[in-house]
């Protein structure tokens, strides 16, 4: 035994053991939420139930199974539900029913031993809406204007083509309303701004004046063209509906437009399934959020994280390297130099929200505020950049993440060997000239590699950003064609946040729960392709400057 | 580069002061450097007691000694090397063109421009061979790309490399051997045309044969550019050497022709070092 211990070999084990449990624990992590997550865009089948509830009554429930556990059975008795079983176990599915808007909810919890019979009805649909959430039911007439244009086993097809119209109907409304409507309002407000700056200068001349007048004429004649055509895309709009039958045999009227996807997912085979998980994962990533946020896509999300990213890292670089090149190269290391240093290495461990905290404090209503009075005084008392915004948010962990930069672009600065720097010295370089020439380029791999660690802790941080910038619902995406395209003013989506709001602060936790392992998974994956990419840049940028071997 | 293009030293028109230069220590040639009475600390520790030599003007002089008798000391005062050096304190005078290189209105630059190095270890840049020859010319604002091209091409032959490196002069400088890397740091030296080029130990890292190129190059040279030389190998400072100096313990005990060094030393510590009964 002694001898086992001396030769090395328990050693071996407790080093391999420790990154197998790492690695374990890091792949099941991911795992977990990629299962959770990406379970929930599969078309389920839609199951029919007979159900016993506690009065003796029985209903008919319809509704996909989202999930089922194993409750003790004493528990449920306790709890005041009269079941005869002599199991120690009982299982109790999780239904979603949907129809939200006639049962109030749209989960149920079932027991299984309550459950007289279980069925599938291949003509089930189910509805996706823009409101009141899913529907469950059986499709039985299409109307337009008031009208039965379908009946039976034609409607399906007819309801089919009737969503694809009304829903390019939509999106050229959204586009108008968005784009040509949203554009107008944009420059109407900077006219009126520039009119208010005019006025505080005291260059409010009637030539001037009138000038803006006339523009603004010309943009509420051109809004009043688009409200025109708004209503009439409104009123085509709003003229088919269908009717279905609930399982319970209750007949629903609904307005087409109100209809997202129509599908039957018990009637579907393996490809179909395949295609459409497809469809709703590209939807997932590349559409605007619907439902307080627990229907639809995270876009904008992943927009505003990318964005505040790149400009934290467009920030954090030039003045952590900076910094770095100053405490290496220049400033006299002795004791002061040595507590600053302690003291940079101290801030990376300082709370984020503490960085938050101060954002919002100094930048947010100090800056800005002050950057308010002195530029934009014709926007008050609404702030321009007094309030959190994009800039802010990326300030703010620019500030929480240049301890990194700096310590790791120090830690390239003392790697370089010393011949490199006499031999440019030797040649009549000037420190600054070496440094630009040599170091600088030969030390970009330790930058790279503190921006990568920069990146990955900014893009995951939450917690300063609920201060200063992110809100739950951002109704313009930071960048678009309107002047100056980067909007650093304005509030943005961010993903992480979007996991809280959407887990926590969501009316219908059931509903967003898959969403919250689906965004976590997407925040997990963007983190890993901004770091790959740093990567690669970095052992491209190495393998150009790889040092002489010593 | 031709020497149409007169160097200037803060401000001093050297080719004016060669004129006036007078012929004061060695017997046939003028004198590139001269050292004053040269103390130098490396904190309260003293690594120069007080040398006092000249270095003739496009001759090599050979630096031999024990280690840490401060030749490598010496000679990185020649072109304010140490000034690297926390804590370093010097005393003392080294005149080129009869101007003290460690005056306050020195520039230190434009010093080292006329005063090359060459390192120990080959320590050629993470560029291309070009770029590396190139870089004290564009630090000098040379811009126009023939002239660069030329002064490139001439540095290249007049370290011997050209043949070597002419296909692949855009390929990194890490490709080269060690002997052609130190040819090639030489090359970078001499590309903007020194006045005098100090050699460190300039082949203490490299085979017989690389060794033997450096010492053949070193003789070519010496036409061109004064040549300080440190080194450890005595047959090499025999070789390549018109004078050369002994020191020991920080102090310069003897300096003549190379010749009656080896032959006919006058120092007693300089017989017992050169032949071998220390160091």
């Amino acid at each position: 035994m002694r001898i086992w211990i001396k030769s090395g070999s328990p050693w071996v084990w407790l080093t391999a053991a420790s990154v197998s449990i790492s690695i374990i624990m890091v792949v099941g992590l991911l795992m977990l939420i990629a299962a959770r997550g990406l379970g929930h865009f599969w078309p389920a089948d839609v199951h029919n139930f007979e159900y016993r509830e506690s009065d003796g009554q029985t209903i008919k429930i319809a509704g996909e199974i989202r999930d089922s556990e194993r409750v003790a059975t004493q528990q449920i008795i306790d709890s005041g539900v009269k079941l005869d079983s002599t199991e120690q176990w009982t299982t109790r599915y999780l239904i979603k029913t949907g129809n939200r808007e006639l049962y109030g909810i749209d989960f149920r919890s079932l027991l299984d031993p309550l459950i007289s019979q279980r069925s599938q009805d291949t003509e089930v649909m189910v509805l996706e809406r823009r409101e009141w959430g899913n529907f469950y039911g059986i499709l039985k007439q299409i109307k337009v204007d008031g009208k039965i244009i379908a009946e039976g086993n034609d409607s399906w097809d007819a309801l089919q083509m009737q969503i694809t119209s009304s829903s390019d109907v939509y999106s050229t409304i959204h586009d108008i309303e968005q784009g040509e409507i949203g554009s107008i309002n944009y420059t109407l407000e900077r006219l009126r701004l520039k009119q208010r700056s005019l006025e505080l200068r005291g260059e409010d001349s009637p030539e001037a004046l009138g000038k803006i007048e006339e523009e603004r004429q010309s943009l509420q004649s051109e809004y009043k063209l688009f409200q025109k055509e708004l209503k009439t895309h409104y009123t085509e709009l709003n003229r088919a509906s269908l009717v279905a039958e609930t399982i319970e045999g209750k007949t629903v009227e609904i307005a087409i437009s109100k209809v997202v996807l129509a599908y039957r997912p018990n009637g579907m085979t393996i490809f179909d399934k395949i295609g459409f998980y497809i469809h709703k994962l590209w939807e997932f990533v590349s559409d605007e959020p619907r439902e307080a946020n627990t229907e639809g896509g995270i876009f904008p999300a992943i927009f505003g994280t990318v964005m505040m990213v790149i400009i934290m890292a467009i920030l954090v670089t030039p003045f952590g390297v900076i910094a770095a090149i100053y405490l290496r190269e220049y400033a006299k290391q002795g004791p002061v130099i040595r507590m600053i240093r302690i003291a940079v290495n101290n801030l990376a461990g300082v709370p984020s929200i503490v960085y938050g905290v101060f954002g919002l404090g100094f930048f947010v209503y100090f800056l800005g505020g002050n950057i308010d009075q002195l530029f934009f005084p014709e926007a008050l008392p609404a702030p321009t950049f007094g309030t959190p915004g994009l800039m802010w948010a990326s300030i703010t962990l620019a500030l929480l993440t240049v301890p990194v930069v700096i310590v790791s672009t120090e830690e390239g600065l003392s790697r370089i060997p010393k011949s490199i720097r006499e031999g440019s010295l030797a040649l009549g370089a000037t420190k600054a000239e070496t440094l630009w020439r040599t170091i600088i380029p030969m030390t970009s791999p330790a930058i790279m590699t503190g921006l990568i660690l920069a990146v990955a802790r900014a893009a995951g941080e939450v917690a300063p950003l609920m201060l200063v910038g992110v809100v739950k619902l951002a109704p313009t995406l930071p960048l678009d064609d309107d002047f100056p395209y980067l909007h650093l003013d304005r509030k943005f989506m961010h993903l992480g946040f979007h996991i809280y709001d959407v887990g926590f602060q969501s009316p219908n936790v059931e509903a967003a729960r898959p969403l919250v392992y689906a965004t976590a998974l997407l925040l997990v994956l963007i983190i890993i392709a901004l770091n790959l990419t740093a990567i690669a840049i970095r052992n491209r940028l190495r393998e150009k400057y790889k040092s002489l071997e010593h | 580069m031709s020497d149409s293009s007169a160097p200037m030293t803060h401000g001093v028109n050297i080719d004016a002061l060669k004129s006036k230069q007078s012929n004061t220590v060695t017997d046939v040639t003028e004198t590139a450097l001269t050292v004053k009475d040269l103390k130098l600390f490396y904190s309260e520790k003293q690594a120069l007691n007080g040398i006092n030599m000249t270095i003739p003007k496009k001759r090599v002089t050979a630096f031999i000694g024990p280690s840490g008798c401060g030749k490598s000391t010496l000679l990185r005062c020649f072109n304010r090397m140490n000034d690297l050096v926390d804590d370093v304190r010097i005393e003392g005078q080294i005149l080129l063109h009869d101007q003290d290189i460690y005056h306050r209105d020195v520039d230190i630059a434009a010093l080292r421009r006329q005063v090359g190095m060459v390192f120990q270890k080959p320590n050629p840049f993470p560029k291309s061979i070009y770029e590396n020859v190139a870089y004290g010319l564009r630090l000098m604002g040379v811009k126009d790309r023939r002239t660069l091209d030329e002064i490139v091409e001439n540095s290249l032959r007049g370290a011997a490399l050209w043949d070597e490196v002419k296909d692949r002069l855009h390929d990194s400088a890490f490709g080269l051997s060690g002997g052609q890397q130190q040819r090639l740091v030489i090359a970078r030296a001499i590309a903007i045309e020194p006045e005098v080029l100090l050699l460190d130990e300039p082949a203490s890292a490299l085979d017989p044969i690389s060794t033997l190129k450096i010492e053949e190059l070193i003789y070519e040279l010496k036409s061109k550019f004064t040549i300080v030389i440190v080194t450890h190998n005595m047959q090499q400072a025999a070789r390549v050497s018109d004078y050369t100096a002994f020191m020991y313990m920080g102090d310069l005990v003897e300096l003549s022709d190379t010749d009656t060094l080896f032959t006919n030393p006058k120092q007693k510590q300089t017989e017992d070092y050169i032949t071998g009964r220390y160091g």
